[in-house]
């Protein structure tokens, strides 16, 4: 596994914005429940937010091995940093997927200067895995949808200016793009979270919330199957190498508190049982970066294996995060609880990652199906 | 590309992805429960990949996806109607 040369300096980039600009501050954006405006604006200003979009729409157009180094990086600084750029990617790649041309005219070069901010808005108070079931209701007439509901669990929703929604149109579902300002939404914080506390979650009330047709992505009847599929499927790739990067800050974080502290006269690295620990992790990340280079590849050849990697992958990588940094708790005994360590942190958002994009549950269900 | 190749190389992905191998061209795999989350998306990418065209948000109809037939007849139009990034 080798990278380009534009590769090898892309993620030297990504590494030294997220060591200047992320990592060092992310316990702090904890603590204010919050991401800093400025931040949001260098992400714009670095191409980042504009990731997976075309240049001729002001987009960096990464690659797909381009785009998971970045993930990987901004996953080991920070997850709730992360969880923007998974949710605006998202909107950005359903609409240069499904969007009409007036669509992607219009958004496009919005989402990839920072102007706009995206989120994704699937999930609600009774429906989270079973997407099929969402209450929200659309109902067209005369060339307006009504959408009546509720969405919960929105990331970034307090900060998007637009929301990709998805709502029950009679027997079928729809995906409308609604503004932020539109009569009849309101959004309000969802701030009672454990982990990613940064992402600012926001839950969104949809009453005799009119938006016009034009507004619809693809037809009634696909949200789910391809809008959302189509989604989602962007989104485990970000989670997938997102995890990557936080299981390595986990290892990172691990080695270097094992190398300093000293117990029974010598340092924790030269005991076992932390070397089975370290040892473990080590494996784990190389095993989970070995799945997310092979459904990055995929991915930039378009192959429709990718699909199902790109369950793989997030799976599993979401997996051995959670349990490295339960070791790197262990490794750091009471200090992994401290908020003098960023550990806490890690051990409170891994745990995410195995629910977001789809639960672990229903990856192993997609999984076992594809391949019985 | 004939229609006869284009119609093979469907149905084999179609028979492989649905596990079916005996699927008829004419069978609904949709209605009949066939297919599962993944394969929407997946058949559109192979549909792309392989004849080298775009699928738009016109396409989206459940009459194009359907079965063996109705995907070789949107690949068809589409491959008459010029290939990459025409829709139907």
């Amino acid at each position: 596994m080798e990278l380009e040369t534009a590769q090898l300096a892309a993620q030297d980039e990504f590494r030294l914005f997220v060591d200047r600009h992320v990592a060092p501050f992310a316990d702090d954006f904890d603590d204010r429940g919050q991401v800093p405006g400025e931040l949001i604006t260098a992400l714009g200003t670095g191409g980042y937010l504009g990731a997976n979009i075309a240049r001729e729409h002001g987009g960096r157009a990464m690659d797909a091995i381009t785009g998971g180094l970045l993930c990987e990086q901004v996953g080991r600084g920070s997850c709730s940093l992360l969880s923007l750029l998974v949710v605006h990617g998202m909107v950005a790649h359903v609409l240069a997927r499904w969007g009409s041309e007036v669509q992607q005219k219009q958004w496009l070069p919005k989402l990839a200067s920072g102007e706009t901010l995206a989120a994704f808005a699937l999930s609600e108070p009774e429906v989270g895995s079973d997407a099929g079931s969402v209450k929200t209701s659309a109902v067209l007439d005369q060339g307006w949808f009504t959408l009546n509901g509720t969405k919960k669990w929105t990331s970034f929703g307090l900060r998007a200016n637009l929301y990709l929604v998805f709502a029950r149109c009679g027997s079928r579902v729809a995906a409308l793009l609604v503004e932020r300002e539109t009569p009849g939404l309101s959004v309000s914080p969802v701030s009672t979270m454990s982990g990613f506390k940064a992402a600012q979650m926001a839950c969104l009330e949809f009453k005799d919330c009119r938006v016009p047709e034009s507004q619809l992505i693809g037809r009634v009847g696909f949200g789910l199957s391809h809008i959302a599929g189509s989604g989602l499927d962007y989104g485990r790739h970000c989670v997938g190498w997102g995890g990557l990067g936080l299981a390595q800050a986990c290892l990172d974080a691990s080695l270097a508190y094992a190398a300093r502290r000293v117990q029974f006269g010598k340092p924790l690295k030269e005991h076992p049982l932390i070397q089975e620990m370290l040892a473990n992790m080590f494996t784990n990340i190389k095993a989970a970066r070995a799945l997310c280079w092979q459904e990055a590849r995929l991915r930039h050849a378009a192959n429709p294996q990718m699909i199902l990697d790109g369950a793989v992958a997030k799976y599993f990588t979401s997996r051995i995060a959670v349990q490295a940094a339960s070791d790197a708790v262990q490794i750091h005994g009471a200090n992994g609880f401290s908020r003098d360590y960023p550990i806490q942190r890690y051990y409170r958002d891994a745990k995410v990652l195995e629910v977001i994009e789809g639960s672990s549950q229903i990856h192993q269900m997609m999984i076992a199906r594809n391949i019985s | 590309m004939d229609q006869t190749n284009i119609k093979d190389k469907i149905r084999a992905f179609v028979r492989d992805k649905t596990k079916q191998p005996n699927l008829a061209d004419d069978e609904d795999f949709f209605q009949k429960g066939f297919v599962n989350s993944l394969f929407a998306m997946q058949l559109v990418l192979f549909v792309e990949k392989e004849f080298q065209l775009r699928v738009g948000d016109d396409d989206l109809v459940l009459e194009n996806f359907n079965s063996t037939n109705a995907i070789s007849a949107l690949v068809e139009r589409k491959l008459a109607a010029g290939g990459a990034d025409s829709q139907t």
